[in-house]
């Protein structure tokens, strides 16, 4: 019984092949330099010369924003070539924050009828 | 069924059984994981009350006035001066996740030279922040505390408040000191760490785990700045 759970722990190290080489790296790091620089031409040219509404540039700045903690948590922190079962144990409990920035906007659009200043 | 294996004993050797870990980390690099969970839950409470209290303003500081200047060069480039600093900890993220990769080979002198070049942006990060918030307190914003009306009218598009303006000082404060937290003990324990490094610590041990496990906070503190960035730089 023990000879066996010690090979198949052994197996299962070598089975990780797939991970960050340098190449891969400076790949990511653009990626992100990129995702920043276009966030900065919203800020700077888009919205200031009306190119796109303000209503429109924010989605925009959190949709880029979701991209660039993507890249980070599953290259850099090496997420990705993690097993399914410690993604989800770090995921998962992720979506109770998003449950909870989706009840606080919907109740500050309430609290803005509530000021009287 | 073998005959020396008893079928109690056969359950066990599937990861979800017990048999071996389901996650296949050491120990402390899966309590890192944990801490930083936590770490999330903290900073995501922080950034949603700013959200909410944000969102229920009629009139807030706008970003492009209030973070206009870029010390000892230029009072009107918004936005350059924090454009350079996430640029400074997105450069010091790589140089973590080469030190990283060099202690997967093994190389003690590449693990030295990355990471001496992390400690390099994180200092250099927190000499930044230090200049913004000496150019934010000498306008007169601290927490509890704003600038004279006249100054106010500069920093909105539009009316003024010294309610949100208020709120708007105590938040960013709050927030990017907490972070600002988070990079000096960050840079305080990639020390620690380069230091066991130099002494060859790591290396007699034949692995180099604890620099992955630094690595994983020092990411993490890169995470939290690309949403502070956006959510109070340019929202």
């Amino acid at each position: 019984m023990s000879s066996e759970t010690i090979h198949t722990e052994h197996h299962d190290e070598h089975a990780e092949h797939d991970t960050m080489t340098k190449r891969r790296i400076w790949n990511v790091f653009f990626i992100l330099l990129g995702i920043t620089v276009i966030e900065f031409i919203i800020a700077l040219w888009l919205v200031p010369g009306h190119h796109i509404p303000i209503n429109w540039a924010n989605p925009i700045y959190i949709v880029l924003t979701l991209f660039k903690a993507f890249f980070i948590v599953a290259y850099f922190m090496h997420l990705k070539f993690e097993r399914i079962g410690l993604v989800f144990a770090i995921i998962v409990p992720v979506l109770f924050i998003i449950g909870l920035i989706l009840v606080l906007t919907n109740e500050s659009h309430h609290w803005i009828d509530l000021r009287a200043f | 069924m073998s005959t020396t294996v008893s079928q109690i004993d056969e359950v066990k050797t599937t990861p979800w059984a017990g048999g071996r870990s389901p996650f296949a980390v050491e120990y402390g690099k899966m309590m890192m994981w944990f801490f930083l969970l936590s770490d999330a839950f903290t900073f995501s409470s922080l950034l949603i009350s700013y959200g909410a209290l944000r969102f229920s303003s009629n009139a807030w500081p706008a970003p492009d006035l209030v973070f206009k200047a870029f010390p000892y060069v230029s009072e009107d480039a918004p936005l350059v001066f924090v454009g350079l600093m996430t640029f400074i900890l997105i450069m010091s993220s790589v140089t973590m996740v080469l030190a990283v990769e060099a202690g997967h080979r093994n190389a003690k002198k590449e693990v030295i030279g990355w990471m001496i070049g992390t400690i390099i942006g994180g200092l250099m990060f927190l000499g930044c922040q230090a200049l913004e918030w000496t150019h934010l307190h000498s306008e007169g914003f601290w927490w509890g505390s704003i600038p004279n009306v006249e100054t106010l009218k500069e920093l909105f598009h539009g009316p003024i408040s010294t309610t949100y303006a208020h709120q708007f000082a105590n938040l960013f404060f709050t927030i990017t000191g907490f972070h600002g937290f988070h990079v000096f003990s960050g840079v305080v324990i990639n020390i620690i760490i380069t230091i066991n490094v130099l002494k060859g610590t790591y290396e007699k041990r034949g692995s180099y785990l604890m620099v992955e496990k630094v690595g994983l906070y020092w990411h993490f503190v890169d995470l939290v700045w690309v949403f502070v960035f956006t959510f109070f730089y340019l929202v």
